[in-house]
């Protein structure tokens, strides 16, 4: 179980993804972040929360679940329906540049479905890309704005990112998968 | 929040009655109407999750309320609806319950939401169908997805169920909605007293573990929830009491009567209400009322069920 990530290394990374946030906008203005759930949400806090001690201003911050916009819902062989989240986007994001953040871009399928998602909730400048790990194989032409590390895989294994908010711990481990 | 922790998934492919399900099922279609309701709050009030989804709502009894919350949770999760009503059917032909439904699956549903005078109607169509049954309320036995709303309604409100005084009144013996109410409360620990005329009082009420009295002001105090039923006034030829205004002078709820419960109640009705029947009109409207929230709430409640009942390949929902 190689931890490709520890919390040190989260913590820079994110550190970073912050500074190139406000480089790539020219400041905040306008922007806003959306965590899509689970992990994504505590990763955009944590930007959120540099974003805002460097540049003094608060950053909107909202929560995306994409359960009801995946696309193998009612294809999966019959097993249990995925838990559905609230959505928690207690801004428009109507003419914000919206900064989606995710854990782990793989197949680019969860990225599509979080797209259609915040668009039913408006109109956005732009959507911009933050993703912790970038482990390749992608299946529909999606591509990250800021990557906290690129993590060269093999289909048949898996990355779990860990993160304390949600599992006690910081890290990124790759696993073997039967 | 209640300790019950939500269930995985739900164990069977219908909802016939809060009868099948456990307690941990019943938090978990609450927790989903949850993130339901967010999706009723947006602007676009509409997720692609039931797409290509067939669902036919079978009503063979009347319905404003239930047929309407069923069929706008159906729209925004995108499946595509089809109402039958009995009074432009071939029912009026003489057709049998039995071939109705079958010529409907021969059209491959996903879903059939059924409605029926008849007790067991659903498990009837359940055993013959490969699409999923959804009871929107049978005969006197049960109406779930009534019981799921209020539980919803009851939580939202006081964070909690297990341990609140629920009381339940007007006609015991005819009501599904008490029924399905009964099972479910019970199930999440709350404590339940039950209250109408004797003649409206089954026996054997209180082996479902709650309280029975024909007292109101006993069954009102101390209420965290004042629960009416209609009193079903299609179903009242029996003589049951000797009049409607009698059964308001003795049982219906009133500002003054209310008093004694608790200063935070809040007052519930599945609707329609008969004002001045079994509720003044003061408390239908009052500043306790959660009747229109109920209804609102209904939408997400139903939502949540066709979402978890949807699980699987459409091939491969045969049971």
């Amino acid at each position: 179980m190689p931890v490709v990530m520890d919390a040190d290394r989260i913590a820079r990374a994110l550190t970073r993804i912050a500074h190139e946030i406000l480089e790539h906008n020219h400041g905040i203005a306008g922007v806003a972040l959306v965590g899509v759930r689970s992990r994504g949400v505590p990763l955009a806090r944590r930007i959120a929360a540099t974003l805002g001690s460097v540049s003094g201003e608060e950053v909107p911050t909202g929560a995306l679940d994409i359960t009801l916009y995946r696309d193998d819902l009612m294809r999966a062989a019959v097993g249990p329906q995925p838990l559905v989240r609230k959505t928690e986007i207690p801004f428009s994001i109507d003419n914000r540049t919206i900064v989606l953040v995710d854990d782990v871009l793989y197949t680019g399928r969860t990225t599509r479905a979080a797209l259609d998602a915040l668009i039913d909730f408006g109109r956005p400048k732009a959507i911009q890309l933050v993703v912790l790990v970038d482990r390749g194989h992608r299946e529909l032409p999606i591509k990250a704005d800021y990557v906290g590390k690129n993590v060269p895989t093999s289909r048949k294994e898996s990355v779990r990112v860990r993160l304390q908010e949600i599992d006690g711990v910081d890290e990124v481990t790759v696993e073997a998968v039967e | 929040m209640d300790a019950v922790a939500a269930a995985a998934a739900l164990s069977q492919k219908n909802l016939l009655g809060i009868a099948d399900l456990s307690p941990e099922e019943i938090v978990l279609i609450l927790d989903t109407a949850e993130a339901m309701k967010e999706v009723g709050r947006r602007a676009i009030k509409k997720v692609p999750t039931l797409r290509g989804r067939t669902v036919v709502n079978l009503f063979f009894e009347p319905s404003t309320r239930t047929r309407t919350s069923f069929e706008i949770a159906e729209k925004r999760l995108s499946a595509d609806t089809l109402n039958v009503a009995i009074g432009t059917s071939s029912v009026v032909k003489g057709e049998t319950l039995v071939d109705t439904a079958m010529n409907i699956e021969a059209m491959s549903p996903s879903m059939i939401v059924l409605r029926h005078g008849s007790s067991g109607a659903c498990h009837l169509l359940a055993r013959i169908c490969k699409a999923a049954i959804i009871n929107a309320g049978d005969g006197m036995h049960e109406h779930p997805t009534q019981a799921l709303l209020d539980a919803f309604t009851i939580r939202e409100r006081k964070g909690r169920i297990g341990g609140l005084k629920v009381a339940i009144f007007g006609d015991l013996l005819h009501s599904r909605v008490l029924r399905s109410n009964l099972l479910l409360l019970t199930k999440l620990g709350a404590e339940v007293w039950v209250c109408g005329p004797a003649t409206l009082i089954p026996p054997g009420l209180a082996r479902l573990g709650v309280r029975v009295t024909t007292r109101v002001d006993e069954a009102v105090e101390g209420a965290d929830v004042v629960m009416m039923l209609r009193i079903q006034l299609e179903r009242m030829e029996g003589g049951y009491f000797p009049s409607l205004r009698e059964y308001f002078t003795t049982f219906g709820m009133t500002e003054a009567r209310l008093k004694r419960a608790r200063p935070d109640v809040i007052i519930m009705h599945p609707g329609p209400i008969n004002r001045g029947v079994e509720i003044a009109s003061e408390v239908a409207d009052g500043p306790f009322s959660v009747i229109l929230d109920q209804v609102s709430n209904g939408v997400a409640v139903r939502m949540a069920v066709l979402y978890l009942l949807a699980g699987g390949a459409e091939d491969e929902t045969v049971a």
